[in-house]
């Protein structure tokens, strides 16, 4: 039979391409190497956040417990479970999708998809099975994976990715980060809050350095309250991996030779590219795509990580149905990623959507901006988590909100409400006239926009 | 089972359709994709597509017949299959236009569907912008399009939902298919206040915002043009004195004013094609005479009207003008006071004004500009300077429902009352 649409990948950009193709009547085969589900699912965004959620309830306890009054004694954890736990909350939702797929009627073929050209698709399953499927179109989505550093290749031991790092045997009783941005930097959090001893290697002037300046200088100080060593402005210049672990050699706000038993390389992705037929690249080496998704192959379309930044789950899932979309309604006009918001899930949390300050100022804008700490607010002093901050900026013309950076406890939940308004093109009229419940965090959004304009309540 | 091919949803506005002609005839085979109708709707002429093969059971709408949204047009059949002879009863959901439902409903469209052929693909997104009624837009791209002007439903939406956004409005010009405001909703040039910033800003009153409305309305959509008369006033002068010195002291005085209105409302009477209003396709000619009275308020005006105007005797008039004055000096005015005036007028003669042109209170067709009544020398009819009481008096047509001479005989039928005041009374 010749399918309607072959997705190769099945990541948040595939396995979404397909169910919506399903849900549109047309018949659907989603090629999978690994398991459905993708990075975000099995290897990055779940596991992940449950490892955090472990280390924060582990550190709450620790070192807050006596602060609500409360007395702990003998805390310990079992790291075997702590992992085991993230790893069971990855099953379970990867039979989700498998579920989601037969109720659309997804044929779910695992096996790695290779392009023969004329809509054929050659899949070679796990014992070197080989077999061709054929459609009508084809949907490349086969996501990223991580970049290894020049001179460092991971071995899966002492030199590992992020996907290592979740399911370390044992605890390493020290590890050096290469790399700050969000995964490097939620690696840190966690490993600290279990008490292995964290350097952390940036070679930027910041941390999180796609965030707002204000933001990421707020987190390190966070950071290095909590105990890890954070180098920012350092280079690595050097590396060995010895018997007994690795030594980076580095340069910039202090010269010297690390060592650690295990280095997490966390410094990028690079793109996994399907096998067969070529395909047009961009300068990075990723998928060149149309408006409408359409490589430079007819008829083959492309979508999520493999097309380049921002790397975000949220966004391969929008572009891979807007692909569909434009696939099966050829008067459909795709839609592109214009605005989305990008989270790190340490603690405290950092959310954004919009532009940076820096940003703003270097577009030329005019703008004006607002913040309010959660140390003046009701609901964070109630719960503990006085630290951090909202700020919003707004465009000083007509005043439509232009960025949004919110660091503190819950900032990852808070940051739906701004991406909204900016989709929107809310104007900051319209987040003054929206009545926040108190008391809430939210409240904070509520009290940073009066603050642009002079007129805060609570500050 | 047949399938039933209903009239589409070609615009929000539409509620039916004419099938204009059938390009396919019972027992024709039609594939999916062919072109087999054309359908006007309120807003251009479609080509009508099938979605699905098959052949043509039974056509239920002639052409040339008119069909409500939903409305089964055709049946298809497969091979050998009977069409029914009556339609089945439809559904109430019209099938919609594939540009309309992009993401939206999970069902793909069904029956039949009109690619955007004969009509520009702006309206359609226009109707869509604009669904119930309402413009979809956000809300920078309404501060951005009041402060340039352009009117937002003259404008395609490209945001979610075809939402309107301030791209939209930014690029609106240069796209040339969305226009720049055709209605009330010209550029304002912005004050500069940079050489006095102590100018004081006074926010627009509910009555400053109509009158910048309405006005501007009037001023930049009616084709104004103007006459001038100048009318001897001593007889009325005359006869005024005569009838407020033979008035007892609780008796009603007679003001100039109310002279001239009851000549106004004569004059309609004597000329009704001025007593009218300019509709989309049609003038309308009022029955009625209901004078609207300018009066000066604190921060702005009112026109107050009296209604049947025409019924009314002098005295009846000058009572209701008191009244109304009354009412608009103690802000006592009902909506009702304003309802239906069919003629403006404005006198700013108590002003020392001498001459002046007014602007056309719209709907109306027609507004009377009174001046001063002045000692002046004149050339008496014997050619000999005298002294002489004169009055200008200025009328605003709206050219498309008064042409120059009608304007003109209303003023002649204006002179003769007013210039000859007994006319009046009889």
């Amino acid at each position: 039979m010749k399918y309607d649409l072959i997705v190769i990948g099945g990541g948040p950009a595939g396995y979404a391409a397909a169910i919506r193709a399903g849900q549109l009547g047309k018949t659907t085969a989603c090629v999978e190497m690994d398991r459905a589900g993708g990075t975000c699912l099995n290897w990055g965004c779940i596991p992940t956040k449950s490892l955090i959620r472990n280390a924060e309830i582990y550190r709450l306890l620790q070192h807050h417990a006596g602060d609500f009054g409360l007395g702990v004694s003998g805390l310990t954890y079992d790291w075997g479970k702590v992992v085991g736990r993230s790893r069971g909350v990855s099953d379970k939702l990867a039979g989700g999708i498998e579920f989601l797929f037969k109720k659309n009627k997804v044929d779910y073929v695992r096996g790695k998809g290779s392009l023969l050209g004329n809509g054929k698709v050659e899949v070679t399953d796990a014992n070197g099975a080989v077999s061709v499927l054929e459609g009508e179109n084809i949907l490349i989505a086969t996501g990223c994976t991580s970049r290894p550093m020049p001179g460092l290749p991971f071995d899966g031991e002492r030199v590992i990715s992020s996907k290592e790092a979740m399911v370390l045997a044992r605890q390493p009783e020290e590890i050096i980060i290469i790399g700050a941005g969000a995964i490097g930097v939620e690696f840190a959090y966690f490993f600290n809050a279990f008490g292995t001893k964290v350097t952390i290697v940036e070679m930027l002037p910041q941390i999180l350095p796609v965030e707002d300046e204000e933001v990421s200088k707020a987190l390190e100080k966070s950071f290095a309250k909590q105990g890890i060593r954070v180098l920012t402005e350092t280079k690595t210049v050097g590396s060995q991996v010895t018997a007994s672990g690795v030594e980076i050699t580095v340069e910039g706000r202090t010269n010297e030779t690390l060592r650690a038993p295990v280095c997490l390389v966390a410094i990028g992705v690079q793109p996994v590219l399907p096998g067969g037929r070529e395909i047009k690249k961009t300068e990075r080496g990723y998928l060149k795509v149309d408006d409408r998704y359409q490589t430079s192959l007819p008829k083959v379309f492309a979508a999520g990580d493999i097309t380049g930044p921002p790397w975000l789950a949220h966004t391969a899932t929008f572009e891979a149905v807007q692909a569909v979309e434009g696939i099966f309604n050829p008067s459909y006009k795709p839609r592109k990623v214009e605005v989305f918001p990008g989270c790190t899930y340490c603690q405290p949390q950092v959310a954004s959507v919009g532009l940076t300050e820096k940003a703003a100022k270097e577009k030329g804008l005019k703008y004006k901006v607002g913040r309010f700490p959660f140390q003046a607010s009701g609901k964070a002093l109630s719960v503990g988590e006085p630290d951090g901050f909202v700020k919003l900026l707004f465009n000083e013309e007509h005043g439509e909100i232009i960025g949004a950076h919110i660091i503190g406890s819950e900032a990852t939940e808070m940051i739906a409400e701004l991406g909204l308004a900016i989709t929107l093109e809310a104007t900051y009229e319209d987040l003054e006239a929206t009545i926040h419940a108190h008391p809430t965090l939210s409240e904070a959004v509520h009290e940073a926009t009066s603050n642009a304009f002079g007129h805060a309540i609570h500050i | 089972m047949p399938t039933f091919i209903e009239m589409p949803k070609l615009s929000d506005t539409m509620t039916e359709g004419t099938l204009l002609q059938w390009h396919v005839k019972e027992g024709d085979a039609v594939r999916s994709g062919q072109v087999i109708a054309d359908v006007e709707t309120d807003k251009a002429t479609m080509e009508m597509e099938a979605f699905d093969s098959g052949v043509v059971g039974r056509i239920y709408v002639p052409a040339g017949g008119r069909a409500p949204l939903g409305a089964v047009l055709m049946a298809l059949v497969a091979e050998g299959e009977e069409a029914p002879e009556t339609p089945p009863a439809t559904s109430a959901a019209p099938v919609a236009v594939p540009v309309a439902a992009p993401v939206a409903a999970g069902a793909p469209t069904r029956g039949a569907a009109v690619p955007g052929s004969a009509a520009p693909v702006a309206a359609v997104a226009v109707a869509l912008t604009t669904s119930g009624g309402r413009v979809k837009a956000s809300p920078l791209a309404r501060k951005i399009a009041g402060g340039r002007g352009v009117q937002l439903s003259a404008i395609a939406g490209t945001g979610p939902g075809g939402r309107i956004v301030a791209r939209d409005v930014i690029n609106a010009p240069a796209n040339g298919a969305a226009a720049v405001a055709t209605g009330p909703a010209p550029r304002i040039i912005r004050p500069v206040l940079d050489f006095d910033p102590k100018a004081e800003r006074v926010p627009l009153s509910g009555m400053r915002n109509i009158i910048a409305d309405r006005l501007l309305v009037s001023k930049t959509t009616i084709p104004h043009f103007y006459l001038n008369v100048e009318l001897d006033a001593a007889p009325l002068m005359k006869l005024r004195k005569q009838v407020n010195d033979t008035v007892g002291a609780d008796g009603n005085k007679f003001t100039v004013n109310d002279f001239i209105l009851k000549a106004m409302v004569l004059s309609c009477v004597d000329v009704p094609e001025v007593n009218a209003a300019f509709d989309v396709d049609a003038i309308i000619r009022y029955q009625s005479v209901n004078i609207a009275v300018a009066i000066a308020v604190p921060d702005g005006l009112v026109t107050p009207v009296i209604r049947n105007a025409q019924a009314k005797s002098m005295l009846e008039l000058s009572k209701a003008v008191k009244v109304l004055a009354e009412r608009a000096k103690t802000k006592k005015l009902s909506p009702d006071d304003f309802a239906g005036g069919t003629i403006t007028i404005s006198n700013l003669g108590a002003y020392g004004v001498d001459n002046f042109d007014a602007i056309i209170n719209p709907p109306q067709a027609a507004i009377l500009a009174i001046g001063s009544i002045r000692n002046v020398p004149v050339v008496s009819e014997a050619g000999g300077i005298v002294p002489g009481q004169r009055m200008w008096v200025g009328m605003s047509c709206d050219h498309r429902v008064i042409d120059g001479a009608v304007g003109a005989t209303y003023l002649q039928a204006l002179r003769k009352y007013i210039e000859n005041p007994a006319l009046m009374l009889v």
